[in-house]
């Protein structure tokens, strides 16, 4: 770990303008931060401490919804009873990841922001865009089994890490951010980027930005509903695939059906105009084939996570067959 | 939490050495000040300027819970989390828990199951039991083996561990 | 032996210590100024250093020396003086010996500074510039360059017996396939590391993480030329280690070299990354073919493997064995070839060859007994052997039927339809499969000190480990079941290089060649202290030989007249205040050598399979366990316990990935490499099985440590098979393959 200068932040103003300095950044649980930091992948200059900012609270909105602050702790906002009660999706999601250590100190505004677990990106002795701009990417023709498969670029497969954020973009959260220019409502759906020719931007929060909340709207489909994770051990490990799906449901017949992936991409992956193709139509086994064929549409395999696509085509279907039915998740 | 396209990702760096300041840290219920730069973690602060080497380090990234403390009764990872950030805190090391000369009942628990074999990640393993406890959330067999899950064991004593787990939760032998 | 102290359940005598934190490590002695070094590891596979620019490194204050292959100090460089006990034939490698890079993240430079943090930093700091030549790490393409090693580390392939090809060629069944076991690494939970405190008159103390104090002081001895009385390793406690600790690692070499340079106090202690960056169990692959009859005997056994080692080390294991000590063929045909890769030489892990070897060889069974449609334990029945094959001997005692008998009533084995695909829950697959291990019984020469003090303690003594196998507690309980004493009343000290001679621990024989020793010396001190009792006033053993005396509840008596007694304190403190001291040295008996000696275990165990997603959970097991003596069933259940998730990890998640392109493992930490977690155990009994056995050594035990995880990979694989009709001969089973 390189030296850095460290203060701590009494407020978002302060926080904002300490945070535009060259090489400055923010630090409140730093689960990944420091581990990157330790690696050597991660090498700021200075830190803002900004949990000693009263940003943990979570709150109804006026519009029936939920706003999470941006410090609340990922084990606090999967127990709240607000969150388990309305938004379990949310609830579940959380406590899919990491552990229940991890989940006491990781913030919420963090979770968003984690670094992929790419091999490469976490050895600096090989090549990595996302580390090292125009570095070459070292997992395309290398070990990819845990990459992405979908909105893939030559410059980079990396997928991004988070299970909570899966269930954001299935639940169209809204991230809410203070910067230099003032306050922005960022839709989850823009809040992540594909890698593109610039893979070194994992979201498009700019540099004076600290996100300050994240917002739910009112409808939390708590009736029916999956976290369907899948991994290489039962727990403590990151997705293959994992895939978030809520259904409003009118009896058999499916109202409004949202699904998004985990794993196979650089954000978590939805496909609006897949998920239309269930509106209206009966909650069933084939239906459901259907809409995980046109999730996948354009997925690309690479040379070990081939796979995935036909998981993640399987895996859609059983998450909406266990959001159906609302059994026991085997 | 600010994003990664700020500058200084990979800004060059100068060797100069970090300015250290006073760090208060209350450790089982004793202050102690240490002088310190910000870039001392939690883990290291405890085992290399305190002594107090219980708390063990397996991987120094999160990803073995050796280092598993209690941060005002719950259970973090003292690897990720830096000594700076945590003054005001009540940190409770696995040094802390039995009270004069007689073991915590989880300590106890942990002999009489045999449940570790090196005995390196049983520290980590005994404060998570103990926060399992204190967090009360785990309801069901396989909520104490997911909520265990943060902190692995090599000698593989899980079988005995989840046992103890289940009586602590029973007795709620908590903080 | 007597039963009062042994054969019972015994909490661990150091567990205090262990759950309080008071236990410590090799890196965790508070020395005064203790200097910190950190490690800088190559980038490429193979090639030469360029140059090394430590000067920006050095610029900081707090930052003492760097020490790299052009500052070393001009040190022996004779290969001799670098093997240590577990060297496979070759040429050691020699930490900092030139620019010659021979392995991905092969040590290149150390920083050493006044604290952790700040070597840290100055580590990333160090420039090195290398030429960087093609490299070889994959095992597959490089097959066609398989040899046979001029010497073997471990006992060469048997010789064929009767004709294998012929006898394969005419078989009416035949199975024939290719087996895969990947390279996994040790991953203890304590990383290594080593403290060298260097002393004003040249005698070094050493703290290492190591399973052998002794090893680790002649390698520092022969390595930099200082006496061995002047170099003290201790090791009081060990992480765990599963062989990681058999050699001693570059951390120890490069803090005793730091610290006769600096003349000061150095911690060297390795990250989990580089826990990657020497031994492993090496990728191996294993061609199996069997022939048998229509009534289901074997009538050809042919085991072929390839596995990798490094450029400068033969490292081999036991792969083929098994064949010939599990079943009874009389055309067998082995062989064990290597393939010299640019990667660090393997080194032994947790059963070695066995894991890699009964894989293989027990999944080929279950082929054989589906091709035939005999019930996979009916079929080993038919092939059962009384004797080992390879040797041409009989077991010294052999319980594996009664392995089977027992587990398989535990398991419910009668129940089972032999069809794959029978059993389903919802999605689930479900899947009961089974397989047999088995693990050498090996003594090893080792010696004891007893010292009994006049206030009724005993210490016994020897320079062997405790890794985690409970060697404390099963030590003391020997020596007070043969004393006769209160096992609070005995003190076990190991870990220290100056106590008596002791094999490495591993092996599993540490109980049988330590155990042995401990209870020869204190029969030698129940000799002292029969002396001693003769001097007494009207003394009842005036005329007693050592044989007409027992020992028990603290007191020692005639046997044939238990009235006849004294308390051991009383003939103790007749030695005018003075302790008794006896030494003594135990060897394999000579009879030993007309039997051969295996540990043996049947593993059960019911897998459930998602016949979508392709995940694996194990949700049942049972293994019986034949290992002569049990001296302590709660830590043996333990150990067993242990092997059990090593078996489940093996079986489902662990491999070290390497890329090839760079020559370098890319999964170098516990986020990538999985080790199985608390929610992948499930019911796991154990079952130990009577078995007698006077010859196997002294203690009649046979060993614990290794013998739990043989057995439980080819069951899984095999319950993977019952539950999916799917035959996976490639490990890990990860869900992909069985999509």
């Amino acid at each position: 770990m390189r030296p850095f200068t460290f203060t701590q932040a009494p407020d978002i103003a302060t926080a904002v303008q300490e945070v535009s300095s060259d090489g400055a950044k923010f630090i409140a649980g730093g689960t990944n931060l420091l581990d990157l930091m330790k690696i050597d992948v991660m090498r700021p200059s200075h830190l803002v401490d900004i949990t000693q900012i009263a940003l943990d609270t979570i709150e109804e909105t006026e519009q029936g919804g939920l706003r999470l602050g941006a410090l609340a702790k990922n084990a606090d906002t999967a127990y709240h009873p607000l969150v388990e009660a309305r938004y379990p999706l949310l609830s579940h999601a959380i406590l899919a990841g990491a552990t229940a250590q991890l989940r006491n100190m990781a913030t919420d505004g963090g979770n968003l922001l984690q670094r992929t677990r790419c091999y490469y990106f976490y050895d600096t002795h090989t090549p990595c865009n996302k580390r090292e701009p125009g570095s070459g990417c070292s997992a395309i023709n290398g070990y990819n089994r845990d990459l992405a498969i979908l909105g893939t670029s030559e410059h980079c497969i990396a997928t991004h890490p988070s299970d909570m954020a899966v269930a954001l973009a299935a639940l169209e959260a809204t991230v809410h951010v203070t910067g230099k220019n003032g306050d922005r409502a960022i839709p989850f759906a823009d809040f992540h980027r594909l890698p593109g020719d610039t893979p070194h931007l994992d979201t498009n929060l700019q540099p004076d930005e600290i996100i300050t909340a994240i917002e739910l709207p009112a409808k939390g489909f708590a009736q029916h509903y999956t976290y369907l994770k899948l991994r290489d051990r039962a727990s403590y490990a990151f997705a293959l695939v994992s895939v978030a799906a809520a259904l409003d449901l009118d009896g058999d017949s499916i109202k409004e059906a949202r699904i998004a992936l985990g794993g196979v991409a650089h954000k978590p992956w939805r496909v609006p105009e897949a998920e239309a193709l269930l509106q209206g139509q009966p909650a069933t086994r084939e239906n459901f084939r259907k809409v995980a064929e046109a999730y996948l549409q354009g997925a690309k395999g690479y040379k070990d996570n081939t796979f995935k696509i036909e998981l993640a085509n399987r895996a859609i279907v059983r998450a909406l067959e266990q959001a159906t039915k609302m059994e026991a998740i085997a | 939490m600010s994003p990664e396209n700020a500058p200084g990702t990979a800004a060059a760096q100068r060797p100069t050495l970090p300015e250290t300041r006073t760090v208060t840290l209350r450790v089982n219920g004793t202050s102690h000040q240490l002088q310190i730069a910000p870039w001392t973690s939690v883990l290291d602060a405890l085992r290399e300027h305190l002594q107090l080497t219980g708390t063990k380090k397996g991987c120094d990234h999160g990803q073995c819970g050796a280092c598993t403390i209690l941060l005002d009764g719950k259970r973090i990872n003292s690897c990720l989390t830096l000594a700076v950030m945590q003054e005001n805190k009540e940190i409770t090391t696995i040094e802390g828990l039995a009270k004069n000369g007689e073991l915590h009942p989880v300590q106890q628990a942990f002999i009489d199951h045999d449940a570790f074999q090196c005995g390196y990640c049983t520290p980590g393993q005994i404060c998570s039991v103990i926060g399992l406890v204190n967090e009360g959330k785990a309801k069901t067999l396989d909520d104490i083996k997911d909520l265990m899950s943060g902190n692995v064991c090599r000698c593989g004593a899980y079988a005995n561990i989840v046992q103890v787990a289940q009586e602590a939760l029973e007795r709620n032998t908590g903080l | 032996m007597k039963e009062n102290y042994t054969g019972k359940p015994a909490n661990r005598v150091d567990g205090r210590a262990k759950v309080t934190g008071e236990a410590k490590y090799a890196a965790e002695f508070n020395v005064p100024n203790l200097l910190h070094g950190v490690v800088v590891n190559s980038a490429i596979a193979k090639g030469t250093i360029k140059s090394i620019d430590t000067s920006a490194a050095l610029q900081l204050a707090g930052v003492v020396q760097v020490f790299t292959h052009e500052n070393r100090p001009g040190y022996t460089w004779l290969d001799s003086h670098y093997m240590d006990e577990d060297a496979p034939p070759g040429s050691p490698f020699r930490p900092f010996y030139n620019n010659q890079i021979l392995f991905s993240m092969q040590p290149v430079a150390l920083v050493v500074a006044e604290s952790f943090e700040l070597a840290r930093y100055a580590a990333l700091l160090v420039k090195v510039e290398y030429e960087a030549q093609p490299h070889e790490t994959d095992l597959e393409s490089n097959l066609p360059r398989a040899y046979t090693p001029k010497k073997y580390k471990s006992p060469p392939p048997t010789d064929p017996r009767g004709d294998a090809d012929t006898a394969f060629a005419q078989a009416t069944f035949k199975v024939e396939e290719a087996y895969a076991h990947p390279a996994h690494h040790h991953n203890p939970m304590e990383m290594h590391a080593s403290i060298a405190i260097w002393h004003e008159d040249g005698k070094m103390t050493i703290y290492d993480k190591i399973q052998g104090v002794q090893n680790s002081q002649k390698y520092i001895s022969t390595a930099f030329g200082i006496p061995q009385e002047d170099v003290q390793v201790l090791s009081p406690f060990v992480g765990g280690a599963f062989g990681s600790g058999l050699r001693p690692q570059y951390q120890l070499f490069l803090a005793v070299l730091a610290a006769r340079e600096l003349k000061r106090a150095v911690k060297v202690g390795l990250t989990r990354q580089q826990m990657f960056s020497f031994g492993h169990r090496p990728a191996t692959v294993q061609r199996l073919a069997l022939g048998a009859s229509a009534e289901g005997e074997l009538e050809a056994v042919k085991h072929d493997a390839i596995a990798e080692t490094s450029r400068f080390e033969d490292y081999n294991e036991d792969v083929v064995i098994w064949p010939g000590v599990l079943y009874d063929c009389e055309n067998v045909k082995v062989s064990h070839q290597l393939v010299d890769l640019d990667v660090f030489t393997p080194l032994d892990m947790r059963a070695p060859g066995g894991v890699t070897g009964t894989f293989a060889l027990e999944v080929a069974i279950d082929e054989m007994a589906y091709q035939l449609g005999i019930d996979p334990l009916e079929f080993r029945l038919k092939n059962y052997t009384n004797t080992d094959q390879n040797k041409g001997k009989p077991y010294s005692s052999k319980e594996l039927k009664e392995c089977y008998r027992q587990g398989a009533e535990r398991f419910g084995w009668s129940k089972r339809k032999m069809e794959p695909r029978s059993m389903k829950e919802g999605h689930q697959l479900i899947g009961w499969g089974m397989a047999n291990g088995a693990w050498e019984a090996k003594q090893q020469e080792a010696a004891a000190k007893a010292v009994f003090s006049p206030d009724g303690k005993l210490t016994v003594s020897c320079a062997t480990a405790d890794i985690g196998t409970g060697t404390y507690t099963v030590m003391s309980q020997i020596a007070a079941e043969t004393m006769g004493l209160p096992l609070e009343e005995v003190t076990f000290k190991l870990g220290d290089s100056t106590l008596p001679k002791s094999p490495l621990e591993g092996g599993s024989w540490t109980v049988s060649s330590v155990g042995s020793a401990v209870k020869l010396v204190c029969e030698k001190l129940q000799e002292q202290l029969l002396e001693q009792a003769r001097k007494m006033e009207n003394s009842p053993f005036k005329d007693a030989n050592p044989e007409d005396v027992s020992f028990a509840e603290g007191r020692m008596f005639l046997t044939q007249a238990p009235a006849q007694s004294i308390s051991i304190l009383e003939a103790v403190q007749q030695n005018e205040g003075q302790p008794l001291v006896a030494e003594a040295s135990q060897k394999p008996d000579k009879n030993q050598k007309n039997y051969s000696s295996y540990s043996h275990s049947a593993t059960f165990v019911e897998v459930m399979v998602d016949e979508d997603l392709g995940t694996v959970k194990v949700t049942r097991m049972v293994s019986a366990i034949a290992a002569g003596r049990i001296i302590n069933p709660k830590t043996g259940r333990s150990q067993i316990l242990g092997g059990s998730v090593w078996g489940i990890g093996a079986a489902l998640q662990e491999h070290t990935v390497m890329d090839h392109r760079l020559g370098r493992f890319m999964n170098h930490d516990l986020d990538k490499y999985h080790v199985p977690v608390s929610a992948d155990i499930h019911e796991t009994d154990v079952i130990f099985v009577e078995e007698k056995d006077e010859i196997v050594n002294p203690i009649g035990a046979k060993g614990l440590g290794e013998i739990g995880i043989v057995s439980i990979a080819p069951a899984i694989v095999n319950a993977v098979f019952h539950a999916t009709g799917k035959r996976i001969r490639e490990l890990p089973i990860t869900l992909d393959k069985l999509l």
